[in-house]
This record gives C-alpha cells, structure tokens and sequence, in this order.
C-alpha cells in the first residue's frame, strides 16, 4: 500500500506549519467538529463579510489528516462566497468518497493530495472533519449525511 | 520441553495466511485451529438447542455446554459449575452484576470504588448504577509513572459506605498487575464486594478466584484465543443465588403461569434464551489449549517480547512509554507516545509497514485523561509474536517522526 507517499510533503508541511491555525480573535461564527472514535476536535472560526468568507481560522488537536485537511480547507475557502466554499466542500466529499470527476479534482487544487483517503476507509472521518464543520457552520439546516 | 514458537504459530491459520505483524493482542487474540474446529463440530456433529431436547443430539448438545462450563470451572479454580454463567462478553458479565446484584443492593448514599485504569466497560455500567440510586462513585488513583496502586490509599477510600469494588486484574492500557486480593481483604473487611475484571488477565495468568477471593470475577473468550460472542460471569454462589435474574425468557425457568414464574437454578436462571454453545465449546477449547501449552512458556515468551520492545524504544529518541519502565510489569502491553505524532497517523505508518498496532484511547478515556493525553499508540503481545516482528515494529517506529515532517 502506497501509504508511504500518502503522507506526502503537501500533508506534512500543512500539519507541521499550518497557516491557519491559531485563534481568530474577530470571527462571527465558530463551531466545533469532533470525531469521537479518534478524539479528533477543532474548533472552526469563520469572519463573514455579508456573504464573504473574509477570514477564518482553526484551532484544536488531531492526527495530521485532520489537521492538514482543515488547514488546506481554509487556504481555499477565505475569500470565497458562502454558496462556492460549499460548492468545494461537496467536490472534497465526492473525492473522499472515490466519486469525484477529473474537474473535481482539478478544482479541489492542494486539497487533492488528501484524493488517496478515498482508499483509507478508517481515515474519511479525519479528513472529512474540517470540511463537515464548514458546511454545518455555513448551511446549519442542511441535514445532508455526514459520512 | 515447550516447542519452539514457530510451531506454534502454525497452530493459527490466521498467523500463517497473514504477512502483517499481529500486536494488537489486547483487543483481541488469534484463534488456534482447535479453536475453529470445536466451534464447527459442533454445528456439524452437536448441533441441537442445549438442555432442551431428549433424543442423542439434544443430550450431545447439552454434554458439549456443560463440559465446557467444568472447563471453565477449573481454568478459574471456582468450587462448582453453578457459578460460571456463560455471557456474551466481559461488557454483559459486568452489566449483569451492575443490573441483577448492585441495583437492588446500592442505596442513596452508598459507595462504588472503581480505579482510573478501568476499561469502559467496567465503569459506564457503575455510572448508571450511582445515576439510578444516588451513590456515590469514587476513584482509586494510580502512580502516574509506574502505574502502582497505593494500598494505603485504597484502605482509605473503602468505608462503611462502600457496597462494591470494581477493579481490572490487569490494565489493558498499562499492563501493570493490580494486587486484587489485597484489595478484596480491604473491600471484605468493610463489607462490601468485589468484582474483578479479568479480560486482560486471564490470556497470560493463571487466576484462582477462590485465591483472590472475588466475589464477581469477569472475562472474554476472545482475548485467550477463543471465539468472539462468548465470556463469563463468575460469581460466588450465595450472591449469585439472592440476584435476580438480568435476562428473562426462555430456558431459565423451572416453571411459569400466566402472571408468575419460578426461576432455575444456578447457572440457568442467568442463561436466558438459546445459548451460545459452540462458542462455549470454542472457549473450552482455547483452555485446554492454553493448558497444553502452559502459562510459564507464555509468560517467559511474553516477558522476552516486552522486553525487546521496551529496550529498542529507549533508543529511539521522542518515544515514551506509559507505565511501569520494568517489562515484567507490562503483561506484555507497551503503550508508547511519539513526540508531535498523532497516534493514528502512528499507527496509520505501522500499518503501511505491515505491523497491526491499535491507536486510539483504547476505552479508557478517563485514564488518559488522567495520563494528560487524548489517545496513545499500543502494541500488545502474544506469545506467538517473534523477535522478528518485533524488529520490525520497532524499525519502522524509528522513522515515524521522519515521515511526518519532524527533523528527527
């Protein structure tokens, strides 16, 4: 199993030195994502401008995948209206899911590097983490199937 | 003269078909084929509902369950086949005593002593217990660095108040052997009674319940080799005799009318339903298989395997290991921590390398907590692991943190 390239330098860097990881001491929404079977727990901090993600950040603990993923998340979701970050976040779940299109995952950009997870069933849920809060924070009434 | 392990391993169709080193032997063991065969001759050759019908099948079926019961009767040392009660697992042995036994004998007020190093399973049933009547649960804490329990402490925290004990015989995180009769003396001396939970302990020690003098003593088939689906409840008989039954229906009655019944006797009246006799027949044979191989070759093997863990971890920079730093306290459990590593992306690592390490908070989240971290990473042996497995775990550890982005 190629899980040796999996924790590739995009997932490392990303997990090691995370740009967005720290307290956004100015956000208007925050909401906590946990994976209880791992102990996986962020808490997600959103700025909205109107319909504008202007900021956002993450703090909390986790593996690498959930760490990395939530970072990357945000590294592509500031700056982008409600409606197209969660365009992206059903792009990364189709990906997770093995369901993604060749645009897909030219969409998802650096979020592709986690495309492997798709074959790492025990994994889903970490790499899901950031991604799930992200919907529920923006779209609260969704009831769409988290996994 | 005990054969070498390589013949042993033989003994397990998993081991043979499988390349992965296997040390999760803490969640549960492999199966030998003797294991698999009395499960299936039993279906092929057995197969009736036990204690039930006249004709031969019916008797075969009922011989098979019942021997495996002596079986057990004599693997624990308990004085009579009355007090073995066949469950599904550790979990319904001990939801069974919180159900049948410490609801009818707790009150507001009282007591329930527990230590941190318990297993869930061992602690969400005494939470509903203290929940329902308005006791009180208390913890026994132990040594944070070697994972000892201060009998001092203990004597302390059982009072005239305390109605039960529930202690694990082995931690299934630390490994470290918790002195239960000392502990049960303390409970006895105050009047209250003892469960110990001997999951993690019966794989890798003989237990003598009339030694350790438990008054409830708990475990799983699936951990010594035998069939998942299948664990015990042993219980002197003068308490299991005053407890009501847990489960109630068919097959643990004498007889019934339209508004009352009248129970079986011991062990029936906890057996409801149609038992699990083939898995009864896969755990006696998984003891006599532990038999004819004997604890002091496991033990010594074991011992030998911790040991050569513990030592390579200590060379490998940014490991830490929970626990007692001497092997022979570990029971052949090694939960380690890297630096900076999460433990799933650790064992995540393990498993790309081919070695089946369990991470997580292995169902002791309040001892974790009490550790000070969220989850660890945990290798657990067998005596049918190698040297060479454990090499190979220890090699790939070495370059986790590498892997992950870290200097070293």
């Amino acid at each position: 199993m190629a899980i040796n390239s999996f924790y590739s330098e995009i997932l490392t860097e990303h997990n090691v030195h995370p740009e967005h990881k720290f307290d956004l001491g100015d956000s208007t929404i925050v909401l906590e994502g946990v994976n209880p079977s791992c102990g996986d727990d962020i808490f997600l901090k959103l700025k909205l401008d109107g319909d504008v993600i202007a900021d956002g950040a993450f703090i909390g603990d986790g593996c690498a995948i959930s760490q990395a993923s939530a970072d990357i998340m945000l590294s592509m979701v500031i700056g982008m209206k409600k409606d197209e970050a969660l365009a992206m976040a059903a792009r990364f779940k189709s990906m997770i899911h093995g369901e993604a299109t060749p645009e897909d995952i030219e969409a998802l950009q650096e979020a592709a590097a986690l495309q492997d997870i798709s074959h790492m069933p025990a994994r889903v849920k970490c790499a899901m983490l950031g991604w799930r809060t992200l919907r529920e924070a923006l779209d609260p009434d969704s009831d769409e199937d988290d996994e | 003269m005990a054969k070498d392990v390589m013949e042993y391993r033989k003994d397990f169709p998993l081991l043979m078909n499988d390349t992965s080193a296997y040390i999760d032997n803490a969640a549960t063991s492999q199966r030998p084929q003797c294991v698999l065969d009395a499960e299936l001759k039993f279906y092929m050759e057995q197969n009736a509902n036990p204690l039930r019908g006249s004709y031969p099948l019916g008797v075969a079926a009922t011989e098979v369950y019942e021997d495996s019961r002596k079986v057990v009767k004599e693997f624990i040392n308990a004085s009579s086949t009355k007090e073995i009660i066949f469950t599904r697992n550790t979990s319904e042995s001990i939801n069974v005593v919180a159900y049948s036994y410490a609801l009818d004998n707790v009150k507001e007020g009282d007591e329930i002593l527990v230590s941190i190093m318990e297993h869930h399973s061992n602690l969400l049933p005494w939470q509903m217990v203290a929940d329902r009547t308005g006791a009180r649960l208390k913890f026994i804490e132990c040594d944070r660095d070697d994972a000892s329990v201060d009998l001092n402490k203990v004597e302390e925290l059982i009072t005239e108040r305390t109605k039960i004990v529930a202690i694990t015989q082995v931690s299934n995180v630390l490994g470290r052997e918790n002195p239960v009769r000392a502990i049960a003396d303390l409970a006895h001396a105050k009047g209250a009674v003892i469960l110990v939970d001997g999951a993690q302990s019966t794989p890798h020690m003989a237990v003598d319940v009339q030694a350790l003098d438990a008054d409830f003593f708990v475990f799983s088939g699936h951990k010594l080799m035998g069939p998942m689906g299948i664990g015990v409840l042993y219980g002197k008989k003068k308490l299991l005799k005053n407890m009501q039954p847990f489960l109630r229906g068919g097959e643990m009655i004498d007889s019934v009318q339209r508004e009352s019944a009248k129970f079986a006797e011991l062990p029936h009246k906890f057996e409801a339903g149609t038992v699990n006799a083939a898995g009864a027949a896969g755990l006696a044979a998984a003891i006599k298989y532990i038999q004819s191989i004997g604890f002091e070759y496991m033990q010594e093997r074991e011992l030998m395997l911790t040991t050569r863990a513990m030592e390579g971890i200590k060379k490998i920079p940014h490991v830490k290991v929970f626990g007692s730093d001497k092997p022979e306290e570990h029971t052949g459990i090694v939960t380690f921590a890297v630096d900076d590593v999460h433990p799933h992306d650790v064992s995540e690592i393990l498993a790309s390398d081919g070695v089946d390490c369990r991470a997580g908070h292995h169902c002791a989240q309040p001892l974790l907590q009490y550790l000070g971290v969220n989850s660890t990473t945990r290798a657990s042996f067998m005596f049918y692991n190698t040297e060479d497995e454990v090499d190979r775990f220890l090699k790939s550890l070495a370059t986790i943190r590498e892997r992950m982005g870290y200097g070293n």
